[in-house]
């Protein structure tokens, strides 16, 4: 049905966004891309000059580099990994019978309303304080030696709390995928005398196939470029314990104003980045269809 | 059809789920209760839970010294003015890529995605520099535009996969009784559409009010929202627990009640096209 | 209904948004409590001159951030900006602030009262080029209470091995009390700052006459195995988090015996309204190692300066001149007390009776000022000046890095030896890269 009219009018219709977000990426990114190749620091002016790959031997000569890609992998996957598995949990209990499950919903999903340097702050200071915090005083109460969160475990803390803001996104999400499902189909198979286990490994976690790739697809975007969160809390560290890609680059850049490194990370991040998206595209490409 | 379930069963099941809800809620609520602490009782221990004397000191601290209501002002233009104008430019493009797709249709979409994974640390310096150029820093059209660019990738999805599911027969039926295109887009598409819209209009209120690089970055004051109040009250000399609580709270609460508000609103909307 | 009810709305809030204003100077500052009480008592500027103030106040991270970027892009978004004893020589050298001639002429605002090593750190070829907010070195901070509990004295001059030995005694863990803490929060302005005063006053220093960095010394050595083990056994939990302000609040708290750090916590810890320990802090000089008599040479001030991009010089030398002034020391202290005034930039202060009445304090800061030697920071020769910080570009990226490093050898991560060796490698390539060995 699609005339050669409409096809014009639609192109029209796209073309507005399409041009505003090649402009947005094109020209940041070709500027990044000429940064990249200058020996350029904003705190030495008027010393720049062509390196040619220099920046990119010394971004990946930096024994941060690959502790920041593997730190990035793993916050990405810890997330997805405790938000996937805990909001299926979740959306599973809310979909449930029970009293106030209106209020137990808001309160469910307010953590996604915190801004993430809020965030951040508050369980910085308020629950894993190693003296202070909330944490600590729990741990004290039963005997036990608090754990001092951000310097023994620091990525696992980051984790925490970049899971406990996503939570309520995959639950929501899982959770209209659930409340989708035909109570026939479910009585069917209740009637066949499939238990809880079975049902839930044939019957639902098919059905919430499409809704988790959407969930992961769209949290790994957000992820990868966590920031605020690591900023806040540990500044990176302790040594290179919690420095992402993101967070290794806003060093470079905004620490050692060093804008050629910089840019040759940026470039980096982006080429790995997509070949996240690519692979992730991929998967979700196909659900699009389905 | 309801399913007979016994109370014992029901009970037990709220009992687990506020228990759950509770938890993850907590520190949201301690935050609350901390900024009506003094600044003593907020690092007491044993912690003090509720029985302490309630102080609105904190607020009034927090609105003298840094202006609140600028901010809070700010925010809101910022946020709901690139919402406003991503929705102009991504209702036609999600429109057409829902009705007329073609073979490419996936890839732009996919594309447009992609964009939203270009790390902003690694741009600011360039982006910074052309706005000083265009005279944009700390302006709110500035900030509006970003903020729009930055989330139009997700505007555009999310209404995409809402329109693909209004179902193109009822458009042909319209059609077949007469309807002229105006009629058509009035009475038939737009009801069907409003929900979607409206559900993407909030996720992406929340997206540009939480976002802290960018409204930090390139503003100072006049364009200033709370991302930039909250960054004065982490890590002062001293005792600071009850004042960042304060602040934590101011900052939030808007975003919270609304969403707490338009929660229905926000979840029709938020499948992303999971839910077939 | 609803969504029109919001689009209504908001296009009201945007028309709202573009006000007109008078004469407005944008100040950049950090969020330190003598730099916000600067800012409410700021009012008494603006009615006495009728020019407005815009404060950015800001975490010094985030502070430093938006102002250096501002300044190197010449974005020209501030009037005024706080900068410290670092930033200061090396904008100055790029031309990028505006010399405060129309100061130190001014003969009631007194240059000459400016104490002569902070007035000498904040100028560039001879001209002033900040003006100092408040200035302070590094001395011990102890609690006598818990010394004399300990049978302990503070000797005059302390040496490391004796803090090392009372820290250990102090600690009680069942009571939450720790013999010391020092800065662990990784940064160039944090635990950096610490470890060089300390490796200053154990004769390390960061580079050699040909630029190459030391951490391969022996010196270095000793001290970061010093300070890893005494912050192992006699220092709080978390201490690789611990920058000045959380070491503030736990000492406040009486959780620690020993603080060494700025000489401006001075006020902070003796002020009774935020301390629980203020009757029982005593102050002693940063201590030495041997007889090598280096106290570690450490000396920042908080410094308001112009950048060259403003469009309201005259305005903003103005500001700098009343917040900087001995009116502005009499103003603070008659309306929150003497012991509250910004300290360190003027000797007039130091002369006053009732300031020295109010802030037992104020010898032991003016001597430790007055003893930092920033040119000849270690028994060292070396190429570059700074007392806790090294004075060229580059070590802001340098010392962040290195930071890291001692922070991971901190919390245990890496041991002492790695953790030079990587300081070294680290060190090293940033200087080839920034062509210091061509």
């Amino acid at each position: 049905m699609a005339t050669r009219q409409t096809q014009v009018a639609a192109r029209l219709m796209m073309s507005p966004a399409v041009l505003l977000l090649l402009a947005w990426m094109i020209v940041p990114l070709s500027m990044t891309l000429w940064f990249s190749f200058q020996r350029y620091n904003l705190l030495m002016p008027g010393m720049e000059y062509f390196t040619g790959l220099d920046n990119y031997r010394y971004f990946f000569a930096n024994p941060s580099f690959w502790a920041a890609l593997t730190n990035t992998l793993v916050l990405v996957g810890g997330v997805l990994a405790i938000t996937l598995i805990g909001g299926t949990l979740m959306a599973l209990l809310l979909d449930q019978p029970m009293f106030g499950q209106g209020i137990v919903r808001l309160l469910v999903i307010s953590p996604f309303f915190v801004m993430p340097t809020v965030s951040a702050l508050v369980w910085q200071n308020m629950m894993m304080n190693p003296v202070y915090g909330l944490f600590s005083y729990i741990a004290r109460v039963f005997g036990v030696q608090p754990i001092d969160w951000f310097s023994q475990v620091p990525l696992f803390s980051i984790i925490m709390i970049v899971a406990w803001q996503w939570l309520p996104f995959a639950t929501l999400i899982l959770l209209t995928a659930l409340q989708s499902l035909d109570e026939e189909q479910r009585e069917a198979a209740g009637m066949d005398g499939a238990g809880p286990i079975p049902l839930f490994f044939y019957i639902i976690l098919p059905h919430l196939a499409r809704a988790l790739t959407v969930v992961m697809l769209i949290q790994t975007i957000f992820l990868l470029s966590i920031f605020a969160e690591i900023f806040v809390t540990t500044g990176g560290g302790p040594g290179t314990a919690t420095t992402n890609l993101t967070f290794l680059i806003y060093i470079q850049s905004l620490l050692q104003f060093d804008v050629g490194l910089a840019s040759a990370g940026g470039i980096v991040a982006v080429i790995l980045a997509n070949i996240v998206a690519i692979f992730l595209l991929r998967i979700v490409g196909k659900n699009l269809d389905a | 059809m309801a399913r007979a379930v016994s109370t014992r069963r029901k009970l037990g099941f709220t009992a687990i789920a506020w228990l759950i809800a509770l938890t993850l809620f907590f520190p949201i609520l301690w935050t609350v209760l901390t900024s009506f602490k003094t600044e003593g009782t907020a690092i007491a221990m044993p912690p003090k839970f509720l029985f302490f004397d309630w102080t609105l000191e904190n607020y009034f601290t927090v609105q003298e010294r840094s202006d609140y209501f600028r901010h809070f002002t700010n925010s809101v233009i910022s946020a709901v003015g690139s919402t406003i104008l991503g929705l102009i430019i991504a209702i036609p493009a999600a429109w057409a890529m829902a009705f007329s797709p073609t073979k490419r249709t996936k890839d732009v979409l996919l594309w447009m995605l992609s964009t939203k994974m270009l790390p902003a640390v690694g741009v600011l310096v360039p982006i910074y520099l052309i706005f000083r150029d265009l005279r944009l820093l700390d302006t709110h059209h500035g900030l509006i535009v970003v903020l729009m660019l930055i989330n139009l990738p997700i505007i555009v999805w999310m209404l995409y996969t809402y329109f693909r599911e209004i179902p193109v027969d009822i458009l042909e039926a319209a059609r077949m009784d007469g309807a002229s295109l105006k009629n058509e887009i009035i009475y038939v598409l737009t009801p069907m559409a409003i929900p979607g819209i409206a559900s993407t209009m909030l996720l992406n209120i929340i997206l540009a009010w939480n976002e802290a690089f960018w409204t930090l970055n390139l503003t100072t004051t006049r364009a200033a929202p709370l991302t930039a109040f909250i960054a004065s009250y982490s890590s002062p000399e001293g005792l600071f627990w009850a004042k960042l609580s304060a602040a934590s709270t101011l900052a939030i609460a808007p975003i919270l009640i609304m969403g707490w508000f338009s929660q229905r609103q926000l979840v029709r909307g938020l499948t992303f096209g999971a839910v077939k | 209904m609803r969504l029109r009810a919001l689009v209504i709305g908001s296009c009201s809030v945007l028309a709202l948004a573009g006000a007109a204003q008078a004469q407005t100077l944008t100040i950049a500052t950090v969020n330190n409590g003598d730099m916000i009480r600067m800012q409410g008592l700021s009012h008494h500027f603006t009615e006495e001159t009728g020019i407005e103030l815009d404060w950015v106040t800001l975490e010094e991270n985030v502070l430093r951030q938006r102002v250096t970027t501002d300044i190197a892009t010449q974005g020209g978004q501030y009037d005024v900006m706080t900068i410290g004893t670092y930033e200061v020589p090396i904008w100055g050298g790029q031309d990028w602030l505006v010399g405060l001639d129309g100061l130190t002429s001014d003969a009631e605002y007194d240059a000459d009262d400016l104490i002569p090593a902070v007035r000498d750190a904040l100028s560039v070829d001879g001209t002033l080029h900040a003006a100092p907010f408040y200035a302070e070195s590094a001395m011990i901070m102890y609690r006598t209470d818990l010394f004399e509990e300990a049978g302990l004295e503070m000797p005059d001059q302390p040496t490391w091995e004796f803090i090392g030995d009372a820290a250990r005694q102090i600690t009680d863990r069942d009571a939450e009390v720790y013999g010391i803490c020092l800065r662990g929060l990784a940064g160039w302005g944090e635990n950096m700052a610490f470890m060089t005063a300390l490796a200053n006053s154990y004769g390390a220093s960061w580079f050699d006459m040909d630029w190459e960095p030391q951490f391969d010394s022996p010196e270095w050595a000793e001290a970061l195995q010093f300070y890893v083990d005494l912050m192992t056994e006699a220092g709080p939990p978390g201490a690789s988090s611990n920058g000045f302000n959380e070491n503030l609040a736990l000492f406040q708290q009486g959780r620690c015996g020993m603080w060494i750090d700025a000489t401006v916590a001075a006020s902070f810890v003796t002020n009774p309204e935020d301390s629980e320990v203020a009757e029982d802090v005593d102050f002693a000089l940063f201590p030495t190692h041997n007889d090598l008599g280096n106290n570690g040479n450490w000396l920042w001030a908080w410094s308001l300066a112009i950048p060259a991009g403003t469009q309201q010089a005259d305005a903003a030398e103005q500001f700098i001149s009343w917040a900087t002034s001995k009116d502005y020391l009499e103003l603070v202290a008659s309306e929150e007390g003497w012991a509250n005034v910004p300290p360190g930039t003027r000797t007039s202060l130091y002369e006053n009776p009732e300031y020295r009445e109010a802030a037992a304090f104020a010898d032991m800061t003016l001597d430790a000022i007055n003893s930092a030697d920033t040119i000849n920071q270690s028994v060292q020769d070396t190429p570059y000046t700074g007392g806790q910080f090294v004075a060229i570009p580059e070590f802001q990226g340098i010392g962040t890095a290195v930071g890291q490093i001692v922070s991971s050898a901190l919390a245990g991560q890496t041991t002492v030896e790695q953790a030079l060796q990587q300081a070294q490698q680290v060190t090293r390539m940033e200087m080839e890269r920034s062509g210091y060995y061509n």
